[in-house]
């Protein structure tokens, strides 16, 4: 198990190079520069010569590169040309709201999406089986940023229910520890900052969580079918085992094998989902930062965090993997 | 002999101007004007909604808009603006003389003046922080730190060219005298920037504030700009939650003037306009900027106050006569009849009827009218499509293909829609005898990039003023570089009259003489036409219906001490 680990993470370090690569060639390729961005439309040639001067921007390529690289190794991806802060500082305060949104998210489309697609699969066949299958075609096809749009209007802008912009009411003055604000306000017992926190992760949570929510309703529903016609199944109704039991043990278990490696997956690309949905609800997460760097050709800001959240990204499904191990001992890793 | 500015003479000018622009102003309220109607209704917090970030709260090191917001109300500069005009008036100074021959300025001083760590103001603390901007070194004297600085002084002490700047003396305690070894009319109009705010000589020193450290790529912005930002304002800084993107400020209990009427204010970043839009129709925010002309009518509707700036900017038709290097333009802009067959052939009166919100004005200077030195006699190039289709003939250039370029994915104050713009102008210029070509490019950094490259044949640009001087306009556009020639936008021209009118009315030290040579530029310029004005437009912010007492400010330099919150 243990080898199995090192030897995954040990894949990481191509996998980073690579993606290393093409990023910093990407970001170059654009046209424009920081220079530029920093400096406005009015910029004279002269004062952008000398922002590239001063940052060493006008040094060949492969100097830029091997200075980045050199630095990237002891985590230091440089500052921020719009924040003037070391970017792994700007993270560390921005990729708490991300994981607590995705988070959220990621209950909200498993605590639904499971329960749905199972009773789906019982009752398959029914106006209700039809229903959520249309239903989650529909959530896979509605744009991200669309749904959030939506949701602000109807639930924020017309009937008031839940705040839609921003991780807490900017009246609260709380205390912060993490920076995962649900968390800090359970720590520090400020109970009303901890509400209201949730109250902020709703909504997007919601707009967030709806794709991986389909994609496991229709996972869930196709496993399950799947699995009651299975010979075993058959079986263990044949001997006589109460009909819960047949259905805790033998159906439920093995139907959620294909669903917990979407829900991995899912996890990942919710990450990338955040920064339509960090924009449109003004949820300061990482997403809402990279959006700004693009603007900014903040190069630091974008080679930084990219990479930072490839690594997440392979660490979750690295996480994925093993926990296959566990719920089904035929591909436990030696 | 000097020229005294009192405060009086100033004060009753802009209240006259006060006067006028409430008269103009559509909004109905009923109070009479500011503090008497307040009073027993301070107090409360307002939340503004802000489409960026702040970078940090040292303005000496700021140029953006967002920055500037918040640095206004915790910082003063010895000149400001009188609220809703562009006229320069006193501040922390009470009144100055300029010396005859433009070179000496003397700032009598305020007194009783505190900055919020308790620090006297006084003409010491006004020749240091002159004295801290001259002397920045290394990362300090970054463009995209100290652009103000740069921009109107010219050079650091320790740079080949060192500026304009000769020194600061503090001949008493409340007379600070800055001598100038150059006249330019940037000086005193500029002083009124927040870039040029005085701040506590204590707390600059105390928490570092010149040390910008950082790698190589980018600047560490330092204590004091992040955590420490001491001014003189009637707002003292609180608190950045940097993660949830709100800044505090609350009231400066002690401040010289009349006190701020809110107990705080937070500004909240929203960087989405529909977000912002819609968090203002929940009653989360009380207010923001930039708001789309679309919505006007909705959010009035909705009993929101859409205040509407006097327009300070100019939009115009770039033309590039193709001399510079690399670059392919057509050369057939070259010859005048050409360029003003372009002027012809445009429709302005409906551009700005159908295209702009109201209370936009068809330009004929590069500048507002707004500002001095604004010429009612330049030439004026009246909409006439047959002319226009006759000087083409003449020229021998019918049917000449140009590359019109505009951007996508922006809304500028001066340019709210770019492609319906380019739409109306393309058709116009069609119907003239020109052949368009269109290339549409997103505006940062791409399209910035290609047409002040040259890379366009013609072009949409515009400016918004930084501050009453015209130089910060047409000098901006039009002045000759090291090469003796204008910008690559404008196609690198060479025109010495023009070059030689805007140094002289930039180096007048009479400011009767410089309008007049402003004027006489003005003049030069449309006869030459090397791009052809459009459009001045008004930019407009919006607060929600209980909050008054905000002014809308031309140079979007919007004072929140005034604003209160009705019940």
């Amino acid at each position: 198990m243990l080898r199995f680990i090192v030897q995954r993470l040990l894949q990481l370090i191509p996998i980073l190079l690579g993606l290393f690569v093409l990023l910093f060639a990407w970001l170059r390729a654009l046209p424009g520069g920081p220079a530029q961005a920093a400096l406005g439309e009015r910029a004279t040639p002269e004062a952008i010569a000398q922002y590239n001067e001063l940052f060493g921007l006008d040094e060949p390529l492969y100097v830029q590169y091997l200075r980045f690289l050199g630095r990237a190794v002891t985590l230091d991806f440089g500052n921020s040309t719009q924040y003037g802060r070391p970017v792994t500082e700007v993270f560390l305060e921005r990729f708490p709201g991300t994981i607590e949104l995705t988070l959220f998210a990621m209950i909200f489309a498993i605590g639904v999406g499971i329960p749905l697609g199972y009773f789906a699969a019982r009752r398959h066949g029914s106006v209700f089986d039809s229903a959520s299958v249309v239903g989650s075609l529909l959530g896979v096809a509605i744009p991200v940023f669309f749904l959030a749009y939506l949701l602000r209007l109807l639930f924020a802008v017309e009937l008031g229910w839940l705040p839609g912009s921003g991780r807490q009411d900017v009246r609260i003055d709380a205390t912060r520890i993490t920076n995962f604000y649900v968390l800090d306000g359970l720590l520090t017992r400020e109970w009303d900052a901890a509400f209201d926190a949730f109250l902020h992760l709703i909504l997007p949570a919601i707009a967030l969580g709806t794709i991986p929510l389909a994609i496991i309703v229709r996972i869930t529903r196709a496993s399950v079918l799947d699995v009651v016609n299975e010979d075993y199944v058959r079986t263990a109704n044949a001997k006589g085992l109460a009909m819960a039991t047949v259905r805790r043990r033998h159906i439920v278990r093995n139907a959620l094998l294909p669903v917990s490696t979407t829900i991995g997956l899912q996890t990942g690309l919710l990450l990338s989902g955040a920064v339509l949905t960090e924009t449109v609800f003004a949820f300061g997460g990482v997403g809402l930062a990279l959006r700004d760097a693009i603007t900014y050709r903040d190069f630091a800001v974008l080679q930084g965090f990219i990479l930072l959240l490839a690594v997440v990204y392979v660490l979750v499904n690295l996480l994925v993997d093993i926990s296959y191990g566990l719920l089904d001992p035929r591909v436990r890793v030696r | 002999m000097t020229r005294r500015h009192t405060r009086a003479v100033a004060a009753s000018a802009s209240a006259l101007i006060a006067v006028t622009l409430s008269a103009c102003a559509s909004s109905d309220r009923d109070d009479s004007g500011g503090g008497d109607a307040a009073e027993g209704q301070s107090g409360g917090t307002l939340v503004f909604g802000a489409a960026g970030d702040p970078a940090m709260f040292d303005p000496a090191f700021a140029s953006d808009g967002e920055t500037f917001r918040v640095a206004r109300q915790i910082h003063e500069g010895l000149l400001t603006n009188e609220p809703g005009t562009t006229e320069l008036v006193p501040a922390l100074a009470e009144d100055w003389e300029v010396s005859e021959d433009g070179l000496e300025y003397t700032f009598n001083l305020r007194e009783d003046v505190q900055f919020h760590d308790g620090t006297a103001f006084d003409a010491e603390a006004v020749c240091f922080n002159f004295d801290r901007w001259h002397n920045f070194t290394g990362l300090a004297q970054s463009p995209s730190a100290s652009y103000y600085y740069q921009a109107v002084f010219g050079g650091f002490a320790d740079s080949d060219n060192p500026g304009i700047y000769e020194g600061c003396e503090a001949t008493d305690e409340n007379t600070a005298v800055i001598t100038f070894n150059q006249v330019t009319s940037k000086i005193p109009a500029a002083l009124s920037l927040p870039a040029f705010s005085i701040q506590s000589p204590t707390a600059l020193q105390e928490y570092d504030a010149d040390n910008l450290s950082g790698s190589e790529d980018a600047i560490t912005y330092t204590e004091y700009a992040l955590e420490h930002p001491t001014g003189t304002g009637p707002f003292k800084f609180d608190s950045w939650d940097r993660g949830n993107g709100e800044v505090t400020i609350v009231r400066n209990e002690d401040y010289w003037g009349e006190p701020a009427l809110l107990d705080e204010i937070i500004f909240r970043t929203i960087p989405d306009g529909n977000t912002r839009r819609q968090e203002l129709q929940a009653g989360t925010i009380d207010g923001y900027d930039f708001v789309s002309p679309a919505d006007y009518d909705t959010l009035e509707g909705e009993g929101a106050q859409v205040l509407v700036r006097d327009p300070f900017n100019i939009l115009y038709l770039g033309i590039n006569g193709g001399n510079v290097p690399g670059t392919s333009a057509n050369p057939a802009l070259q010859d005048i009849r050409v360029r003003q067959a372009l002027a012809h052939a445009i429709d302005r009166e409906t551009i700005v009827n159908s295209l702009l919100p109201e209370g936009a004005e068809v330009a004929t200077n590069f500048m507002p009218p707004t500002v001095d030195g604004w010429a009612d006699d330049v030439q004026t190039y009246e909409y006439d499509p047959e002319r226009a289709r006759q000087l083409l003939e003449e020229a021998g250039a019918l049917g000449t293909t140009l590359r019109f370029y505009y951007p996508t994915d922006v809304s500028r104050p001066y340019l709210p829609d770019p492609a319906a713009m380019y739409q109306v102008i393309s058709e116009d210029l069609q119907e003239a005898g020109f052949t368009i070509e269109p290339t549409a490019l997103q505006w940062n950094p791409d399209y910035l990039q290609a047409v002040q490259s040259g890379q366009a044949d013609i072009h949409l640009l515009g400016w918004t003023g930084d501050y009453n001087d015209a130089y910060n306009f047409i000098g901006t556009f039009f002045a000759e570089d090291q090469n003796n020639q204008a910008s690559a936008e404008f196609g690198a021209f060479s025109a010495p009259e023009i070059f030689e009118a805007l140094a002289e009315a930039d180096a007048a030290p009479d400011p009767a003489d410089r309008t007049e040579l402003y004027q006489e530029a003005n003049r030069l310029i449309k006869e030459f036409l090397p791009a052809v004005p459009i459009s001045h437009s008004p930019p407009a912010l919006v607060v929600a219906e209980n909050v008054q007492g905000l002014e809308p400010s031309p140079l979007t330099a919007e004072d929140f001490s005034s604003v209160y919150l009705e019940d």
